[in-house]
């Protein structure tokens, strides 16, 4: 089985297990699968500190791929068991692959508390907009009206957004990537890497099978520039193939709007710049709700942002509790307050 | 005036049950005069009997709360059959206790809360204290509210105020009437309210004023005394079987030398064991208030995935949700203990009432094949050596463990001999170290359990799940004999726990006419039936079962010595079906589904009802077939 590790240089075949993959050819999670392992071979932490935790989908057989610690459990639970796991050992690294199924269906009330306590997990969300494994039922994050095996006369179930999702639970780090851009996507993930808190990446993945081009306008290389929005902290909310597309803050709605550099005097002061750092969510929310065929589809990391994390707020329980009631007395605990003796007869 | 002297009689054990609007703190009174006679020293059990409702209308017969005790100078093990003593607070209180009195029994009445309106309410067409109905008891009408307000007065607090301290002039009236210390609850009044003292004085004054209302009136004749219980010597305290499982899992903790997790959502009645150990997080103890039942039993699997004491606790609604959970354990192999503390069911059913109808689901409310070791302790303080074991077996076999409480069990107290920790076996575990020869579905040959590999050991680094493991290296694995070899695996390391288990008990003869089976907290009804019906000249004898998965190796054989099996359950008869099932005996059961214990005289004549039916059916086959 596994050969010693712990050597400090690590590269991406450190982290690939003996287990055939078994995606379907041409299946986005391969790109995600191999970034991921390629960023955790640059993040020096030893292999034996890294926990991928999974629920049920094809999204989520990630672990069985990952030569590290890894727990596939159960459809749409994998971010309770992952708090399990980060709340009783905080040095470990814990990463959740989920899909959109599993972690905004079954386990979304698991998601939503996770991403509230903001336990210290890396949370992998490969949205395809459809289920996977079970073969083609639409998700919920598949458009309205979308025909799929169970809905032939198309969805009549609104779509969930995920990074709305996310900053209505208060979520401190929150990106989006996609499969085909792995530059892109190495970056996010060493960024949420490094966040102290939950950080939740919606990765859109591409299911050749059930849903193929289901994000064409962002992946296709030529329409990607005139539908992406890359967003970078610090600049200014710039995208087209000629970068000379913005948004802004319409001055009569207060509503975002794009706009076209040097067209009615529109100059780059007067567009948006990025703020990953905001402590309100109005700004990311915003940012969420752009979606094309008025906004381009904006990629990048959204929020970030510091708050004590649940598993240290745990440990400083602990501490706290033995200052104040002392060091841990068994006998004196099992005695309790009221005692008495009976002597021998 | 001089005190008149009071005439004292002896009795050998009393019952008395408070009832009251649930906001007149009958609970609160209960607690304290246990306290107060555990540590004069009787033995004695308790019956909390508390609405579902928080509040009802106040005098409604829908919010009435009730507190038993039974103190006696010898060994008792039930909260008694009927009281000999009511206290009834209002008229919904007497109303819905009264038929259990017994005939002479004595009955105070706070006369003040019989007005009409109250009568009304609890649906008297006349008043009881007046028609008459009642000259069979020996009744004492005390205007408690009046008497009360009467000795508080001055104290400078409002009538609401000074209201509500008159549970504790029914309470000092109670503790002259049993001879029963009164320091403890002036102790714990101050500690309770030490930020107002003039509730503290208050509180006290309402609890004296009550004692000696009994020790200068003329109104009550004779007080009783109770003599200490030969108990077995040390040192005791009184517990309640939530406190026993909270401390036992703490002290499975340190024995272990390993960290607890507890991760829980609140449900009645399991809720006390997540507010106890939250108090002892200076023992490294981890609670965790989750999102759900679902959510909880992950929590706790995770911890045990990552070398840790992975506990949750819920009743039976919230075991149904955690069984998917409990079944990636079994096939995870990997050790967590759940806690069930059984109400009654279906669905929400009788939120606050006992009940033992899990059992099934715990052995087969899964999918698949899916054995578990299954244990449930039989009295309050047990529960905490039971919790102990729950550990030892799942960190042993890499196994979740399913721990049945019930309600009763979880809100009633008994003195307990509080144990010498010095005393108890450590729990030894092992966890395969870096350089060590690791497959992770590598079995030990004795237990058959897998090695407990945790997360951050160097080189140890591997992949489980949910899907069928290949024997030995844990792969994912869909070949057909690999699955029935795993699951014939997964069977025989449980069913192998038989042989690290104690052999079950008899108490009576080693062979007759009649067997009682019993599990959980029946045993004490059961004993004490078994004792009576022993004294009367029936051949019974009783096996009490703390394993019902495995069941201890030598039950077969225990059964097959007795003609008639009798198995007593708060259930329609599960156990029954199981040993009906495994050991092919004809065994019936004596059920009870009415969310309260049983009474040893349920029991008593049900061995009867049942015994003599079989008498009469061979007398019939004897006629039809004379020899
Ligand atoms: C309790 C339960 N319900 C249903 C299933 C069946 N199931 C397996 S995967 C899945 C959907 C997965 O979809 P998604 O999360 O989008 O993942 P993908 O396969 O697309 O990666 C479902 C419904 C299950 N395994 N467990
Ligand atoms: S079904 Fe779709 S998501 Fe699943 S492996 Fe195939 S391509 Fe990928």
């Amino acid at each position: 089985m596994a050969e010693t590790s712990s050597t400090p240089k690590l590269s991406r075949k450190d982290f690939i297990s003996d287990q055939d993959v078994r995606w379907c050819p041409g299946c986005g999670d391969y790109a995600i699968l191999s970034v991921t392992q390629k960023v955790l071979g640059d993040l020096n932490i030893p292999r034996e500190k890294y926990v991928f935790v999974s629920g049920i989908g094809c999204s989520s057989r990630m672990p069985y791929y990952m030569n590290t610690y890894g727990f596939h459990t159960i459809h749409g639970r994998a971010p309770a068991i992952a708090t399990g796991i980060k709340a009783y050992n905080p040095d470990l690294s814990v990463w959740v692959a989920t899909g959109d199924g599993d972690g905004l269906s079954i386990g979304g009330n698991h998601l939503l508390h996770t991403l509230r306590r903001n336990v210290d997990l890396k949370i992998l969300l490969f949205n395809n907009r459809i289920y996977g494994l079970t073969k083609g039922q639409y998700s919920p994050t598949s458009e309205l009206g979308k025909k799929t095996k169970s809905s032939p006369y198309g969805t009549i179930d609104y779509p969930l957004n995920p990074l709305c999702f996310a900053f209505g639970a208060e979520a401190t780090f929150v990106a989006r990537t996609v499969d085909t851009d792995t530059q892109h996507m190495a970056k996010v993930l060493e960024r949420a890497a490094r966040h102290k808190g939950t950080a939740f990446i919606e990765i859109f993945q591409n299911c050749v099978i059930f849903n193929d081009n289901a994000f064409q306008e962002v992946t296709d290389r030529e329409s990607r520039w005139d539908k992406g929005l890359y967003l970078e902290h610090g600049k200014p909310l710039i995208f087209g193939k000629e970068k000379n597309k913005g948004i802004r803050l319409s001055p009569k709605t207060f509503l975002p709007e794009v706009v076209t550099l040097g067209q009615d005097g529109v100059i780059e002061g007067d567009l948006l710049v990025h703020d990953e750092n905001r402590e309100d969510t109005g700004y990311a929310f915003m940012l969420s709700r752009m979606m094309p065929p008025h906004f381009p589809v904006p990629i990048g990391i959204f929020r970030s942002i510091e708050r004590p994390t649940y598993d240290s707020l745990l440990s400083e329980q602990e501490t706290l509790a033995l200052k104040n009631q002392g060091k841990a007395d068994i006998q004196k605990l099992l005695n309790g307050t009221e005692t008495w003796k009976v002597s021998s007869l | 005036m001089t005190t008149p002297k009071k005439q004292i009689e002896e009795r050998r054990d009393v019952v008395i049950r408070f009832a009251g609007d649930s906001g007149d703190g009958m609970q609160l009174t209960g607690m304290q005069f246990t306290t107060a006679t555990a540590i004069f020293g009787n033995d004695l059990a308790t019956l909390p009997d508390y609405p579902a409702e928080i509040r009802a209308p106040a005098g409604s017969l829908a919010g009435v709360s009730g507190f038993q005790i039974n103190f006696s100078s010898r060994d008792i093990r039930t909260p008694g059959d009927c009281p000999n003593v009511l206290v009834a607070m209002n008229p919904a209180a007497l109303k819905t206790n009264l038929d259990d009195l017994e005939e002479g029994g004595i009955l105070i009445t706070n006369t003040d809360a019989f007005i009409t309106q109250n009568l009304k309410k609890a649906g008297y067409g006349t008043n009881p204290i007046e028609d008459g109905s009642l000259a069979k008891y020996e009744h004492y009408q005390l205007p408690i509210t009046t008497l009360n307000a009467k000795a508080l007065e001055g104290v400078g607090l409002t009538k609401k105020e000074i209201d509500r301290c008159r549970n504790f002039y029914a309470l000092g009236l109670m503790f002259w009437l049993f001879d029963r210390p009164m320091e403890v609850t002036l102790r714990w009044i101050e500690e309770k309210f030490k930020k107002n003292p003039e509730l503290v004085k208050a509180n006290q004054m309402a609890l004296k004023a009550g004692y000696y209302f009994g020790e200068t009136t003329e109104v009550i004749k004779k007080h009783y005394r109770v003599q200490k219980a030969a108990l077995a010597p040390g040192l005791y305290r009184n517990i309640t079987g939530n406190e026993a499982t909270a401390l036992g899992f703490v002290a499975a903790s340190v024995l272990a030398n390993k960290p607890l997790l507890y991760a829980s959502y609140p449900i009645t009645p399991a809720s006390d064991i997540l507010h106890e150990l939250s108090k002892h997080k200076n023992f490294g103890v981890k609670t965790i208030q989750a999102e759900d039942e679902i959510a909880a039993a992950g929590i706790a699997l995770g911890t045990s995935f990552t070398g840790g004491l992975g506990l949750t606790g819920t009743s039976g609604p919230g075991l149904a949700l955690k069984s998917e959970t409990i079944n990636l354990a079994v096939m995870a192999e990997l050790p967590l203990v759940i806690i069930d503390v059984q109400r009654g069911g279906p669905s929400t059913g009788l939120p606050t009432k006992t009940e033992q109808a899990d059992l099934l689901q715990s052995l087969f409310g899964r999918n698949s094949e899916s054995p578990l070791p299954v244990i449930a302790p039989a009295t309050p303080g047990e529960c905490f050596q039971m919790a102990i074991e729950a550990i030892r077996i799942a960190v042993k076999y890499m196994t979740p463990v399913l721990f049945l409480s019930d309600g009763y069990l979880a809100n009633s107290s008994e003195p307990w001999l509080i144990p010498d920790f010095q005393k108890l076996q450590k729990i030894e575990i092992h966890h395969p170290k870096t350089g060590d020869a690791f497959q992770p579905y590598m079995r030990d040959e004795k237990t058959l359990s897998r090695p407990w590999a945790i997360p951050g050991t160097a080189g140890l680094e591997h992949r489980i799940g949910g899907l069928e493991k290949e024997n030995i290296t844990g792969n994912v694995c869909y070949d057909p004999d690999n699955h029935e070899r795993m699951v014939h695996l997964r069977a025989n390391k449980i069913a192998g726990i038989a042989n690290d288990i104690p052999p079950a008990t008899l108490l009576g003869d080693q062979e007759g006419d009649i067997l009682l089976v019993g599990w959980g907290g029946t045993c004490g009804a059961i004993t004490s039936a078994v004792e009576e019906l022993r004294q009367q000249g029936v051949s019974v004898s009783s096996v009490h079962l703390r394993y019902l998965n495995p069941f201890p190796r030598n039950l077969g054989e225990i059964l097959s010595r007795f003609d008639t099996i009798l198995v007593p359950e708060l259930n329609l008869g599960q156990l029954t079906l199981l040993l009906r099932a495994k050991y092919l005996v004809d065994a019936k059961v004596i059920s009870k589904m009415q969310g309260q214990p049983f009474t040893i005289k349920e029991i008593v004549d049900g061995v009867k009802r049942l015994t003599l039916k079989k008498e009469v059916r061979q007398w019939q086959k004897q006629a039809a077939h004379p020899s």
